[in-house]
């Protein structure tokens, strides 16, 4: 492996200044499970890592007036075991439960995946499914940035210099609404997905779609929203040949990579029946009565 | 660049300089002698080299050992109870839970990890917890065998039903 120096700062402020010393020398780390191995692979070969595990205040899961705000430190099981998340946002139990392995979700933090970019990763369609934010702190003050707007290319995302993300914010679904993260896994249950779909359906009494949310997963350099397909169903009655329709259109916003777990012919047919499907079962998943 | 490290290892309080590069693994393996972990794909996916730190399980092979200073980590090597095997060892002997052995201490490891948050696992459970630890002797049977042996053993010893 490449040396380099290791730096475990407990305070922001420390790593604002580390931040600030390295500039582009430097690599924060998380839980390291993606940085690490990019590092073994001579993929990133910073001169200086800074470590977060020792900053304090970073990873607690809390409940706000609009949802709940999860400390970017927070580890992936810690979110999946949580009973608040449990509670209020079950679509994220279900999602962070999906992710590789108990052992790595023991390690991965919520914002070091964020950060990292991999558009194969389970949280970022949950995640902008349910409109939730970053907060990007620098040594200037926060930065709320949308999940939505945050990926930009492959592995790259929204990050200024001398930034840590150091909570997301997530809202709760709305009344009445159902969900469903559906990971499509025909090798391994700890691989990342062929393609996966994020939804989050809203609907009115008389039957029509009042919301609807379609992400898309490992579909695209980054995660994906269906707008096209959620627009030609919003306010139209939640039938199977309207839901069939708007899936269909996921075909033309989906541009998949290529690679051992199918064609990126396949993985856009599969994008389309994974994106009806979600649509179907998180409509099945609205309270009854709502 | 070397630096500084205190690890507590199987109850024993190790300091090291070492470079910040090594490895959790390596550091186990070769700077303290502890040959019981085993190192098999290095990017954090077949469980061989799962080790316990502060009780959680962690892939030793993409953990820096200088991120995980002043932790306590528990290794194969220190299942064992005053030189008794641990119930899950015995369970993995007695119910053929191995054939070549290489991915068995993490197979262990992961065993007490899952034993020590749900002491009653269902089948599914055991399975769901136990995917990421690879066995390439196709002993999975023999594996979750063992481990259900060994919760009931566990479970009797401590008065529990099981």
């Amino acid at each position: 492996m490449i040396d380099f120096e290791y730096h475990a700062p407990t305070s922001l402020d420390q790593v604002f200044g580390l931040l600030d010393q390295y500039g582009d020398d430097c690599r924060i780390m998380a839980g390291g499970t993606a940085l690490v191995i990019q590092m073994k692979q001579r993929l990133s070969q910073p001169s200086h890592v800074i470590g977060l595990r020792r900053v304090e205040n970073l990873n607690s899961i809390e409940s706000t007036p609009e949802g709940v705000r999860i400390g970017g430190l927070c580890t992936q099981r810690q979110i999946e075991n949580s009973i608040l998340i449990g509670e209020d946002l079950p679509l994220l139990t279900d999602t962070f439960r999906k992710v590789a392995t108990p052992r790595i979700r023991n390690m991965a933090t919520i914002g070091g995946g964020l950060v990292n970019g991999d558009p194969n990763q389970d949280p970022p369609p949950a995640l902008i499914a349910l409109g939730a934010s970053a907060v990007m702190t620098s040594s200037s003050g926060d930065r709320v940035v949308p999940l939505e707007d945050f990926f930009i290319d492959y592995y790259e995302t929204d990050v200024q210099p001398g930034e840590v993300m150091t909570s997301v914010l997530v809202p709760r679904a709305p009344v009445g609404s159902g969900s469903v993260y559906l990971k499509f896994l025909p090798r391994t249950a700890d691989d990342y997905g062929t393609v996966s779909v994020a939804s989050v359906v809203s609907k009115e009494q008389s039957g029509t779609c009042k919301d609807v949310r379609i992400v898309l997963g490992s579909a695209g350099v980054t995660p994906i929203r269906a707008k096209d397909a959620e627009d030609a169903l919003r306010g139209k009655p939640l039938t199977d040949e309207n839901i069939r329709a708007a899936a269909a259109l996921v075909k033309d916003v989906v541009d998949p990579l290529e690679d051992f777990r199918g064609s990126a012919e396949y993985k856009t047919d599969m994008a389309e029946v994974f994106a009806r499907r979600a649509v179907e079962q998180a409509m099945a998943a609205i309270p009854v009565g709502s | 660049m070397n630096q500084k490290v205190h690890l507590k290892i199987n109850g024993t309080d190790h300091e090291l300089d070492i470079p910040a590069r090594r490895l959790l693994v390596d550091c186990i393996r070769y700077d303290i002698g502890l040959t019981g972990t085993k190192e098999s794909c290095s990017v954090g996916v077949c469980g061989a080299c799962a080790v316990l730190v502060n009780g959680e399980m962690y892939a030793s092979c993409i953990t820096l050992a200088v991120a995980v200073d002043g932790s306590e980590i528990i290794t194969i090597e220190g299942i064992a109870e005053n030189g008794n095997l641990h119930p899950i060892q015995q369970a993995f002997i007695d119910h053929g839970g191995f054939q070549c052995g290489i991915c068995t201490p993490g197979q262990v490891i992961a065993a007490k990890s899952l034993l020590e948050e749900n002491p009653a696992p269902t089948e599914d459970e055991i399975k769901e917890y136990m995917m990421g630890n690879l066995c390439r002797c196709t002993g999975y049977y023999g594996i979750l065998n063992s481990i259900a042996a060994a919760a009931d053993l566990m479970n009797k010893a401590a008065g529990r039903g099981g």
